[in-house]
């Protein structure tokens, strides 16, 4: 008997005596995220209805394969077609790996996904059902120490985001000055995802967390002082920027496969 | 009875480190009172010969650290008309550390970590009283001096709460804290504590789930301003190979 149940400690039989509803936040992260993987699997196996001039989906941009149609491929076609098994790759599964990676490793997800997927624990004070422990000291939970390389590809990311946001404020025919709302839906995702990796605990270091002196640099602890800011709202950015890139992809695949029509303001 | 005053369940832990059990109690709480105050009023009037550590009574000293439903709590700081009219409340010992007697527990493991971290090395040329630093230099490290070891982060850390074993290699989130703190201080020359951290300390261990934080009744934000920020300078130093190679030939101090 290990834990809470070892010999020396006081002989309490329950794992927990909390009284509260501590199981019903890891079970509403098991429930959000096992929704969002679903989707996601569904969407980037399903290679098709990710664009629609002048909208690009998330999940499919920069598309890279030469299945993707004119207009859709913003860095040109590198990987050609790539098949198995007979059928063409989906473009989808050249990029996801990079904001896939960046989310897997971040320190706020790891919180969420450690607490509710594997139980460790599932709650503050709630004993855990493992016998043994090593936490991130061993492959291949060492690899999120990586996280900030993801982070980097995160930022190429945005910013080609950023693009497919401006390349909306065109028509369909390709004239600029326009804006529908698949316009607005493109430039909230990109603003999302800019919050969600300036508030990101690497961005906090790489800015400025590493010094030691920020008297001998102002504007770097100026910079840092605002990503603090940031940083305290990152759990919520990571939410709502998950639920932006899904959305996102929602409406961009509705438009595409013809269920509505993309409103132009002007 | 006045009408400020009414009788309140406690379910409270009595026994040692052979044995032990929750034994029911009903005693009088008043308006205002917090649970330590109504753990003394069970002291003087049903069970004198109950164990519990306390000092202060306003939290500043961490000596009355406990489980209250459940939860790593000073006893001090929790009051009783936080819980519902009839609820039992339930007093433990804490959960991470053997037991003594009652609800006090030996929390000679943090004592025994606290030496094995090298304390401030300030710079050789410099006398006591010859320091000078900028504020804003200084400020993260003042966060981390309003510990007042009440030792709940330890407590909640699952890392050893839930894994005897892991004692002899994990330091623990207040000693994580004095690292950074030492870490990020402007005059301390001590260079290897980034690599000690996770080497000595078991910084590696930490899988950041924030109940540190949580628990913690001087708020500081022990998860993200001491551990990742720690997790993130060991990275620099052990794991990253550009942030090594720059530190080589740029010789970054900030990141040595």
């Amino acid at each position: 008997m290990s834990g809470v149940f070892s010999a020396t400690r006081a002989k309490i039989s329950e794992r927990t005596l909390r009284t509260d509803r501590w199981w019903l936040q890891p079970a509403i992260t098991v429930a959000v995220l096992v929704s969002f993987i679903i989707y996601a699997t569904f969407r980037a196996f399903e290679s098709k209805y990710y664009f629609a001039e002048p909208l690009i989906s998330p999940f499919y941009s920069p598309c890279l394969t030469s299945t993707c149609p004119e207009g859709a491929s913003l860095l040109g076609k590198p990987f050609g077609t790539v098949a198995l098994f007979g059928m063409a790759i989906s473009p989808a599964l050249f990029i996801l790996i990079f904001p896939l990676g960046f989310r897997l490793t971040c320190y706020y997800y790891r919180k969420a996904y450690y607490r509710s997927f594997w139980q460790s624990p599932p709650a503050c004070a709630v004993a855990e059902p493992h016998s043994t422990y090593t936490g991130e000291t061993k492959a291949p939970l060492i690899l999120q120490n990586g996280h900030r390389y993801f982070f980097f590809a995160g930022l190429v990311f945005n910013v080609l985001l950023t693009i497919d946001a401006f390349l909306a404020f065109r028509n369909e025919e390709g004239h600029w000055g326009h804006m529908s709302v698949g316009t607005l839906v493109l430039l909230t995702n990109a603003t999302l995802l800019w919050l969600y990796s300036a508030s990101c605990h690497t961005c906090r270091h790489t800015i400025g967390g590493r010094l030691r002196h920020f008297s001998k640099h102002p504007v770097r602890y100026k910079l840092w002082t605002w990503v603090s800011i940031l940083n305290h709202k990152h759990p919520t950015f990571a939410w709502i920027s998950l639920f932006g890139v899904a959305l996102a992809d929602v409406y961009v695949r509705a438009v595409a496969s013809g269920s509505i029509t993309n409103f132009y303001f002007f | 009875m006045s009408d400020s005053t009414k009788t309140v369940k406690l379910r409270i832990w009595r026994g040692d480190s052979t044995d032990g059990a929750l034994q029911d109690v009903e005693v009088e709480a008043n308006e205002g009172e917090v649970v330590l105050d109504v753990i003394h009023r069970v002291q003087a009037t049903q069970m004198s010969d109950l164990a519990v550590r306390w000092n202060c009574k306003a939290g500043k000293c961490g000596s009355c650290s406990m489980e209250i439903n459940g939860k790593p709590r000073l006893a001090c700081m929790t009051r009783m008309n936080m819980f519902e009219e009839g609820e039992t409340v339930t007093i433990t010992p804490l959960r991470a550390f053997p037991v003594i007697r009652d609800l006090v527990t030996d929390v000679s493991f943090n004592y025994k970590k606290a030496m094995e971290i090298p304390a401030f090395q300030p710079p050789a040329e410099l006398k006591a009283g010859e320091y000078r630093m900028e504020q804003i230099d200084v400020e993260r490290s003042q966060e981390f001096r309003k510990c007042i070891e009440c030792f709940l982060c330890q407590d909640t850390c699952h890392v050893i709460r839930d894994h005897e074993e892991n004692k002899k290699s994990f330091a623990g989130p207040r000693f994580f804290i004095r690292i950074a703190e030492l870490d990020m201080h402007p005059l301390d020359q001590l260079r290897n504590r980034k690599r000690t951290a996770q080497e000595e300390h078991g910084l590696g261990m930490c899988n950041i789930t924030k109940c540190c934080t949580e628990v913690c009744p001087e708020h500081i934000r022990i998860t993200d301003n001491a551990i990742i920020p720690m997790k993130e300078r060991v990275v620099d130093v052990k794991y990253d190979p550009v942030a090594w190679l720059g530190s080589k030939i740029f010789k970054r101090e900030g990141i040595l």
